[in-house]
């Protein structure tokens, strides 16, 4: 129990000192520009296919899944204002993010994880090269703000399949349905959900970063260090969006 | 006249955790010297060069090089002497997401600013013909053997002019051919460039053909020193059992 205990605290130590040195380390030139725009292609660029395809399953499924309900209480008319609302305010963010943190925080988490099992970064830090500069803070950044551009991109190609979906059993022009939408949406419906999910891109870089920057020696823990980070980024989205909600729902 | 110690190790201890891995290490290099590390696996070889340059903090003890105490010096100071010294890791360590040309390039720009785009590509071409692989510019290390990666891996060490090179098994995993051809460009890479290395190896052919001087360690501490016919000649039993 003891050691379990130490074992924790010394976690915690860690990941502290290691989110210290990206600040520090984010102001200290030289900055590696062309990395980071690599990172932003990889992480953002790459990752569009899979959010178009959940981003519009996730509109379509729930305009037709939602249909039933408001039916019953003459509410159809509202169909497109709700599913906008819960799209926007909390399954996109949240969605994107965990499929973010099971697609990136696991390739960060592998990807380091082999370069310090093969001495690559090693290799770097002899050159006097600095890997924490060019490997951690390139991607905590690329991940920071790549994830809200994405979740603000699932917004929109969500409401669309919500407007296939409407227009399975309905009727209406893409026009009316983006009008409606947009009535009812005010800005602190969307503001207070895309600052989340600069937290969440946050925590999915520093997370993947971290399991895969310090992987101990060995093939296995390459495989360790990428299950951990899946793990450990998809609790952070929840518990940060559960602050997050918490936080929105005091001051707005 | 006695050649300058470009590298002084003096009263060396590291340990990891319980585990007493150098245990008083005391070792100089000349300039322009190559010294060979010799001794049996676990035996504290590879964490005195990772000592050196920063990779591993010793516990206790003092490293000189080009007479400035490395172990009390802070990161860009340390970062400025890492400039004059190349490694060679024992599988190449090459960054398996950049090209042949990548890899080189990397490093070079890090080391030199502003260097223009041309000038860069001549010292690429010349550090991969001094290892014998310019056609193998535009390969991914994946697409290498394990002799082309470690030649590569010496490529990119060279091609920041350092003063010293240290080499980690740079033939094991080799056929005896190759790693003739890697020991007769370690020598080549002496000659040229007037370095001074320090060479770990269990390779005896690549200890007798590279070494002016051979170290063997034993448990953590140095066992035995002299060229290789002095200590070929040894009466003890252990040093001899290297040279069967």
């Amino acid at each position: 129990m003891t050691l379990y205990l130490k074992n924790i605290f010394n976690d915690a130590g860690n990941v502290t000192q290691f989110t210290l040195r990206f600040f520090k380390e984010l102001f200290k030139p030289p900055f590696q520009f062309r990395e980071f725009i690599r990172q932003c292609f990889v992480v953002g660029y790459k990752t569009l296919p899979l959010i178009s395809i959940t981003g519009f399953i996730m509109g379509l499924v729930l305009t037709i899944q939602s249909r039933p309900t408001l039916l019953k209480f003459g509410a159809e008319s509202w169909l497109p204002s709700m599913v906008s609302l819960s799209l926007i305010r909390e399954i996109a963010p949240v969605v994107t993010a965990l499929i973010c943190a099971g697609k990136i925080a696991s390739g960060i988490g592998a990807e380091l994880g082999s370069m310090k099992v093969t001495e690559q970064i090693d290799a770097m830090e002899v050159s006097a090269i600095n890997p924490y500069k060019y490997l951690v803070v390139t991607r905590i950044l690329a991940t920071t703000l790549m994830v809200p551009l994405l979740v603000i991109y699932a917004d929109f190609i969500g409401i669309y399949g919500g407007y296939v979906g409407y227009n399975i059993h309905g009727s209406m022009t893409l026009f009316r349905y983006f009008s409606d939408v947009l009535e009812h949406l005010e800005f602190l419906d969307f503001f207070p959900a895309v600052i989340k999910t600069f937290f969440f891109g946050f925590f999915i870089g520093l997370i993947g970063s971290y399991k895969g920057f310090n992987a101990s020696n060995g093939t296995a823990s390459v495989g360790i260090a990428a299950n951990e980070a899946v793990v450990a980024a998809s609790l952070s989205v929840f518990i940060i969006d559960m602050m997050a909600v918490q936080l929105t729902d005091l001051f707005f | 006249m006695k050649a300058k110690p470009i590298i002084a190790i003096s009263n060396l201890y590291k340990s990891f955790g319980k585990n007493e891995v150098l245990k008083g290490i005391n070792l100089t290099v000349n300039d322009g010297e190559n010294l060979v590390i010799l001794g049996r696996s676990g035996s504290g070889k590879s964490v005195t060069i990772k000592c050196l340059v920063g990779l591993v903090q010793a516990d206790k003890g003092k490293i000189q090089i080009f007479d400035e105490e490395v172990t009390t010096l802070n990161n860009d100071d340390l970062n400025y002497i890492r400039m004059s010294i190349g490694f060679m890791f024992q599988n190449g360590a090459l960054y398996d997401s950049m090209s042949v040309r990548q890899n080189l390039t990397f490093t070079l720009k890090h080391h030199t600013q502003n260097l223009a785009e041309e000038e860069i590509e001549i010292k690429i071409i010349e550090a991969l013909e001094s290892v014998g692989l310019a056609e193998a510019i535009d390969k991914m290390p994946a697409e290498l053997s394990g002799g082309m990666k470690k030649r590569i891996a010496l490529a990119r060490a060279i091609i920041i002019k350092p003063k010293i090179i240290l080499y980690d098994e740079p033939t094991s995993g080799l056929d005896t051919i190759t790693s003739r051809e890697i020991s007769e460009l370690i020598l080549s890479v002496q000659k040229k460039y007037k370095t001074s290395s320090i060479i770990i190896t269990h390779d005896m052919a690549c200890a007798k053909m590279t070494g002016n001087r051979i170290l063997i360690l034993k448990e953590g501490q140095i066992n035995a020193e002299g060229t290789y016919v002095e200590l070929e000649k040894s009466k003890d039993e252990w040093v001899h059992s290297f040279f069967i």
